[in-house]
């Protein structure tokens, strides 16, 4: 008897279960035969591309930031570092636009190590020392480029506008991205160390982990990232604006993260979830707007999904 | 008059509290009466600060009654208690380090002037009044955390006792005093006791206990153990009672799953050799060996430095001074990863907190030290984990839905066989063990305490802290004996025994 209460009382946590590992892709696939069956000239190849293209930059910065907040951290100056990415990469575009990218990506990285130095060996609350980045380092992108300049590098700009069979090459770089994520978090030690780490800090330091660096590595990582994301972007306006490019692009990370179902307590990341998060904000304000629904709707309803993942993923006892 | 003819000011009458699993008291009866200092102890577990979160009001009682002042009370909230005139001074001073010691000393009813604006000068002259009382000489007008650690506390319970309390609860007030601020604490506890408040004294310092004490309730299990006049209790009798062994009790061997009959090996160079580990308030310059094969067995009262030594040997706790060296070399300080490079690392009592990684698997779990090991230019080998995986899931026997259920999903037994796994997954020449088999069932107790045993005869190297006297005795082949943060003696061979520990425990500190 005691054996079929258990199976009887089974099935609730299961389809539980599945909510949490799938929702967000079942939410994804709703929302495209939704789109499909009622809004006109949704399949068109070029309004596919421009959702895939605007959403880009959001999904490489969120994989970061997906690996930051395994480690129960938080990375605000995912937006500010990408503007300082856009002034570094016309600033040194005099150089060839690879070079230039070197630099801007170092630039990311350096963003990336302050703040990782800052959370992993003095101690400093990651919201905190992000939040000194987020205002510091946009400072420094206004102070590099005071304001919006134009440029005219043909690689920079192909970049940014060319297609390798039909998918634009900025998508490209960042499904390629995920695929690496995917595997730095599945198969590598490092990727195991930074879920152990945001899991149980004290239980890794004391099974020998080295949880400072693998800390450090994450931030950089982020700021890499977010670098990346910011000389994409630039290459797509053909403009480089340190004074709003990436503004509030950490929200729109975080909540892409959220809703992938990564929880904010640590422990646990979800790559292609958060790939799938961002997607799912981005064609919910898409949708409403083409069935005429203001901005503030898409808001409303946006807060809403946050709520439900954060709901989904909280802790079950 | 006895001061106990007094009725009593604050008396708990049978009180239970149950927590998820667990009976933490379980009908604890205790009275406070005017005038009197009374000691609480007991060991981890005991319900000692289940009984003082009831007393404060943080804890509501499931069941009994609690009287404070001749008449009922229930204390909804901590802040009811202390307002009632149940104040608690902790280990760790309450305050507000940026203001004043005056305004700290009267916060909440500093001497107001005309329109409410406080007046400085009548604060500064009744904030003097009151610690000179106490003969506490300090400048009232310097901010608080100007003063020592000490000189905080003293203000903290000037504090209390000058917002009228009628009881006043300390829990282990000295873990960070200086001998000279000790004295001057007692000074405050013996004007208590003029003034008649109740104080309830909570501390492992023996000598500190029978210094200022009158009475004493010793709780064990969540029940009371005794409860007399500490002046007819002799140490080791204390000792008895908290450790719940009865003195002149010859038991017979057996009972653990220890065998015990490992030759001897005292020619064998150590594996583990620690110099002098000093730590301020925490360690005193303690000296451990541990040779290959042998397990040697750290004994002493909660508090006196146990789990803190095995922390300095792997590098988790910063020290001041001391040296450990693994097969003769010397580790790097204050590295946990060194030591474990080395081969030494420690299994933790608080499983929860610094064991397991309740968002991981029981394969990730055992895996996780070793990874380094399991893994080709960082990238894992998930067939090398597997053999890992399978072999110690076999050996400990740990059981699980299969490899990959949640590790915060088993019993706490297997959880700590998990624990066991990922050490044994990197072999160590040396493990240090705190409390291996505390919480968990009898079942899965045998087999861990057997598992000690075959390791140390494969010549592992152990140093086991047990607060299970029988288990530390039947386990171990070397006893070092420690209180207040130094060792005060070493057992071996027919030495090892319960009624020796305890006496060793119990001779007289220097102070």
């Amino acid at each position: 008897m005691a054996e079929l209460t258990v199976r009887a009382a089974a099935p609730k946590p299961r389809v539980y279960a599945w909510v949490q590992d799938y929702g967000v892709y079942a939410a994804v696939l709703a929302l495209l035969l939704f789109n499909v069956l009622f809004t006109p000239h949704f399949l068109d190849v070029a309004n596919f591309r421009t959702q895939l293209v605007q959403v880009t930059p959001i999904v490489i910065v969120s994989l970061g930031m997906a690996l930051v907040i395994g480690t129960q951290g938080i990375d605000l100056s995912v937006g500010s570092v990408m503007a300082l990415s856009a002034a570094l990469v016309v600033l040194y575009l005099g150089y060839g636009w690879v070079p230039a990218l070197a630099v801007a990506l170092a630039g990311g990285a350096l963003a990336g190590l302050a703040g990782g130095a800052l959370v992993a060996y003095i101690g400093v609350q990651p919201i905190v020392a992000t939040l000194a980045l987020l205002v510091g380092v946009r400072g420094l992108a206004n102070v590099l480029v005071p304001q919006l300049v134009e440029f005219r590098s043909p690689g920079l700009i192909a970049l940014g506008s060319s297609s390798v069979a039909g998918i634009p090459v900025i998508v490209l770089v960042a499904a390629a991205l995920t695929v690496v994520m995917v595997f730095l978090v599945r198969r590598t030690t490092f990727g195991r160390q930074v879920v152990a780490i945001g899991g149980n800090r004290p239980a890794s330091e004391l099974s020998g982990l080295p949880v400072k660096r693998v800390l450090l590595i994450v931030y950089v990582i982020s700021g890499l990232l977010a670098a990346l994301a910011g000389v994409l972007a630039t290459a797509r306006l053909q403009a480089s604006d340190p004074t709003s490019l990436g503004q509030f692009i950490e929200l729109s990370a975080i909540t892409a993260v959220v809703v992938g179902g990564t929880p904010l307590t640590g422990g646990r990341i979800r790559v292609v979830s958060t790939v799938m998060g961002a997607l799912l904000m981005q064609l919910l304000a898409a949708t409403l707007i083409k069935h005429n629904l203001p901005q503030s709707w898409t808001q409303m309803v946006q807060a809403v999904i946050i709520l439900a993942a954060v709901y989904a993923t909280r802790e079950r006892r | 008059m006895r001061r106990t003819d007094l009725e009593a000011v604050l008396e708990a009458k049978g009180i239970s509290k149950r927590f998820p699993g667990v009976l933490a008291l379980d009908g604890v009866s205790l009275a406070l009466h005017p005038g009197e200092v009374h000691a609480l102890v007991g060991e981890n577990g005991a319900g000692k600060s289940t009984l003082i979160k009831v007393f404060t009001g943080v804890y509501r009682p499931d069941g009994g009654e609690l009287r404070y002042q001749g008449r009922p009370a229930a204390f909804g909230t901590p802040m009811e208690a202390q307002h009632a005139g149940i104040s608690t001074i902790y280990q760790e001073v309450n305050l507000v380090p940026m203001m004043s010691v005056a305004r700290n000393l009267l916060l909440g009813r500093e001497p107001r002037g005309r329109f409410g604006v406080i007046d400085a000068a009548a604060m500064y002259a009744q904030a003097e009044r009151v610690l000179s009382g106490y003969g506490i000489d300090t400048d009232v007008r310097r901010p608080l955390r100007d003063l020592g650690v000490g000189a905080q506390q003293m203000v903290a319970l000037a504090r209390a006792v000058s917002v009228d309390a009628r009881v006043v609860i300390m829990d282990e007030p000295t873990s960070s005093l200086e001998p000279r601020e000790v004295e001057t604490l007692f000074g405050v506890i013996r004007k208590l006791r003029e003034d008649g408040i109740a104080v309830m004294y909570v501390s492992h310092r023996l000598d500190e206990l029978y210094q200022v004490c009158e009475r004493v309730t010793v709780l064990r299990d969540g029940r009371v153990a005794h409860t007399g006049d500490l002046a007819d209790l002799e140490r080791i009798e204390l000792i008895s009672l908290m450790l719940g062994r009865e003195l002149g009790q010859v038991r017979s061997r057996g009972l653990t799953e220890f065998s015990r009959d490992r030759p001897g090996d005292g020619e064998r160079a150590p594996v583990v050799e620690a110099r002098g580990l000093t730590r301020k308030h925490v360690l005193d310059g303690v000296d451990v060996t541990v040779r290959p094969g042998e397990v040697v067995g750290l004994g002493g009262l909660l508090g006196a430095g146990r789990t803190e030594t095995a922390k300095a040997i792997v590098g988790a706790l910063p020290l001041d001074g001391g040296q450990v060296l693994v097969t003769g070399l010397p580790l790097r300080a204050g590295s946990t990863s060194a030591a474990i490079r080395a081969g030494v690392s420690m299994l933790p009592e608080d499983r929860k907190a610094e064991g397991i990684i309740p968002t991981l698997s029981v394969r990730e779990n055992i895996a996780l030290a070793a990874l380094p090991t399991l893994a080709r230019a960082g990238v894992v080998s998930e067939a090398k984990i597997d053999r890992v995986v399978e072999i110690f899931m076999r050996r400990l026997r740990i059981k699980a839905a299969s490899p990959d259920q949640l590790v915060s999903e088993l019993s706490g037994g297997n959880q700590q066989k998990v624990l066991l796994a990922r050490w044994l997954a990197i072999r160590p020449k040396a493990l240090l063990l705190d409390e291996p088999t505390r919480g968990i069932d009898v079942g899965a107790k045998a087999e861990v305490q057997a598992l000690i045993d075959e390791l140390a005869g494969e010549g592992l190297g152990v140093l086991l802290i047990s607060s299970d006297l029988e288990e530390l005795v039947e386990g171990a082949d070397r006893i070092l004996v420690l209180r207040e943060g130094a060792v005060v003696g070493e057992l071996s061979g027919d030495e090892v025994t319960e009624e020796r520990i305890m006496a060793t425990i119990a001779e007289q500190g220097d102070g």
